[in-house]
């Protein structure tokens, strides 16, 4: 194959993929854009942002990988059955991975900016924030990874070609999104009760 | 699993910074704020598919490191390609997204301007990335699809926001 041929099929293989993720990305920056209030009362959560789609991305990534592997190998069963123990080891790993990496990610997060003297939001908040959204996008991504893996099976597809791309765009948007909520929820919280800064 | 992800944490972490370095900017112009997941999404994805097609060709002996090598140099073209022809259309709708939220305080082309350079300087970039971390894999006789991907999908996403960065300074 030429240069020229390879560098066509390259490009007409990738374009479908890269667009429909960059519409999935600008959909999550419209949340971003939108929540600007919330990224000024809780300071450093920008600082956050990187660390948690990324998160989300790896940790969903290889459960879906895990998932369509099973499948492959005949010891998952392509419907969603909370009895199944191997399911549910596979889900129970991921939420927990992706909980404990996001409060990680926090103090880091708070370490990092006290020690370059940035203002910062408090520890407690930050880690409020981080572990509401966390366990909220972890809950819709199992779902979401294990209905699309199930479903696109059983129709005949290889879910190991549509995993990645399903797992970046619905994890971009809803990252963003249970990150609003949750900001907006320790905020609320930090009002009732008090104790923030 | 766990090791893997707190290493990624730290490394996000710094492209967290130069984010938070660039928040009164972002919070001021919500066109850039709308860019900044897409373009860290979309230099990810960039690294991550020319890493998975030259690791392919790798494994079958299809690839040589010579700068005359057909499959080498068609992936690098297609992949400066593909960031020509998205990152303005990338451009164009977060500033649309933005305007439809009544708040584009730029420019319709400064917005564009700011993604595609932004963009042709990250499929530059995330080509030299994926040729030098492919190199060195096939030099330490590493399996390239251990390494390869995961190093080039993380160090895209950090020289995704560095590469925004620059672009706002320049442009804004």
């Amino acid at each position: 194959m030429g240069l020229r041929e390879t560098a066509e099929e390259a490009y007409r293989e990738a374009l479908p993929a890269l667009a429909t993720s960059a519409v999935g990305g600008l959909f999550a920056g419209v949340v971003l854009g939108g929540m600007r209030a919330e990224l000024r009362a809780v300071e450093g959560l920008l600082v956050l942002v990187p660390a948690l789609l990324a998160t989300r991305g790896s940790v969903f990534g290889s459960f879906g990988v895990r998932i369509a592997t099973g499948l492959h190998q005949g010891i998952v069963e392509p419907r969603v059955d909370l009895g199944d123990e191997r399911l549910r080891a596979a889900a129970t790993a991921a939420l927990a991975n992706g909980v404990l990496v996001s409060l990680v990610a926090a103090v880091l997060t708070v370490t990092a900016l006290t020690l370059l003297g940035s203002p910062v939001a408090p520890l407690p908040v930050m880690l409020g924030v981080a572990l509401i959204a966390s366990v909220l996008s972890g809950v819709v991504l199992t779902a979401v990874v294990l209905l699309v893996v199930f479903a696109g099976y059983r129709r005949g597809y290889d879910p190991d070609t549509f995993v990645g791309p399903v797992v970046t765009t619905t994890g971009d948007v809803a990252g963003v999104f249970f990150l609003l909520v949750a900001a907006r929820t320790v905020l609320a919280l930090v009002d009732t009760f008090g104790g923030g800064p | 699993m766990l090791p893997v992800l707190l290493v990624l944490a730290l490394v996000e972490l710094g492209s967290g910074l130069v984010l938070g370095a660039l928040e009164d900017r972002l919070l001021r112009s919500p066109s850039l704020l709308v860019l900044v997941p897409v373009t860290i999404g979309t230099a990810g994805n960039l690294g991550s598919i020319l890493a998975a097609r030259l690791s392919t060709a790798f494994h079958l002996g299809t690839l040589s490191f010579d700068p005359g090598d057909d499959t080498l140099v068609g992936n690098a073209v297609a992949t400066v390609a593909l960031a020509v022809t998205l990152f303005p259309v990338i451009g164009l709708g977060a500033w649309a997204l933005a305007a439809l939220l009544g708040e584009a305080t730029l420019a319709p082309e400064t917005v564009v301007l700011v993604a595609l350079s932004a963009g042709v300087a990250l499929a530059v970039l995330a080509v030299a990335v994926t040729l030098a971390t492919t190199y060195v894999a096939y030099r330490l006789s590493l399996d390239p699809d251990d390494v390869v991907i995961p190093v080039v999908t993380n160090v895209c996403d950090v020289l995704g926001v560095v590469v925004l960065f620059a672009a706002v300074v320049a442009f804004t």
